[in-house]
């Protein structure tokens, strides 16, 4: 995908339709598709700084009791230990800071690695068991 | 959806209807620009109506925690009115929600303001 806010846009609206077939109700798509938001903002501003010779990776795989979503980027890399807690009083009214933790907050699992050049984040997120039982009970 | 804000006085208080998503882009921009255009006319007493706001991201956020402060700054006050659950959660989870003065009802709100 280009490093522009369209492609923000439209990998938010996929997570919503890809999280709404893999079964999560409403609530639960709606972090789903915030958090791709904010991997993709990341990837996009911060990461290739909106530079059009560089791309952003967007896969989504479902692999049987989970929702696999996968940004990579090109840009300067990212050391996800060095940024601050925005929950600490001194961090608090910062303007930004907020994107990976809203990730954490909303995914079961966030990993990240490094790219020569970029960084890559894979988001996790388990299908509920209830959901995984309708659907096999359909086949 | 573009974000939309009309500005209306009540009893001395700014109230500022916003619509929408106050995202990264043009959500950020117009409410940037509205609270900084109200501060500049002298506006002192801010209530911002999210009713109609669907959706905030961490830029949207930002804005806020940016709008407050500006807000402060000017020694005026600035409060928030009708939160949808969505983003009444996103304030919970990111501590924000104490910090701002979340207000339900127009009424009060207006009453709350210190004149």
């Amino acid at each position: 995908m280009e490093s522009t806010l369209e492609s923000v846009n439209k990998a938010e609206e996929m997570a919503d339709q890809i999280a709404a077939q893999a079964g999560f109700d409403e609530d639960v798509r709606g972090g789903i598709s915030m958090a791709v938001r904010e991997a993709m903002i990341n990837a996009v501003l911060h990461g290739n700084a909106y530079d059009p010779a560089k791309r952003v990776n967007l896969s989504f795989e479902q692999n049987g009791r989970e929702l696999i979503i996968t940004i990579g980027d090109e840009g300067r890399g990212l050391e996800p230990d060095e940024i601050p807690d925005p929950l600490a009083p001194e961090n608090l009214m910062k303007q930004s800071g907020r994107g990976i933790f809203l990730i954490r907050a909303f995914m079961d699992e966030v990993r990240f690695r490094k790219l020569e050049p970029g960084t890559e984040i894979t988001l996790i997120k388990r299908i509920p068991v209830t959901e995984l039982d309708r659907q096999e009970a359909s086949t | 959806m573009s974000m939309k804000a009309s500005t209306r006085q009540v009893d001395g208080v700014t109230i500022v209807d916003l619509s929408g998503r106050i995202t990264l882009g043009e959500g950020s921009v117009v409410l940037r620009d509205t609270v900084k255009d109200l501060l500049g006319k002298g506006a002192k007493h801010i209530l911002l109506n999210l009713g109609d706001v669907s959706y905030i991201d961490s830029s949207g956020i930002g804005e806020l925690v940016s709008a407050f402060t500006s807000v402060q700054r000017q020694g005026g006050e600035l409060k928030l009115l009708h939160l949808t659950k969505k983003v009444h959660d996103l304030l919970q989870i990111t501590k924000l929600y104490t910090v701002f003065d979340v207000q339900e009802e127009e009424a009060s709100a207006i009453k709350a303001f210190s004149k």
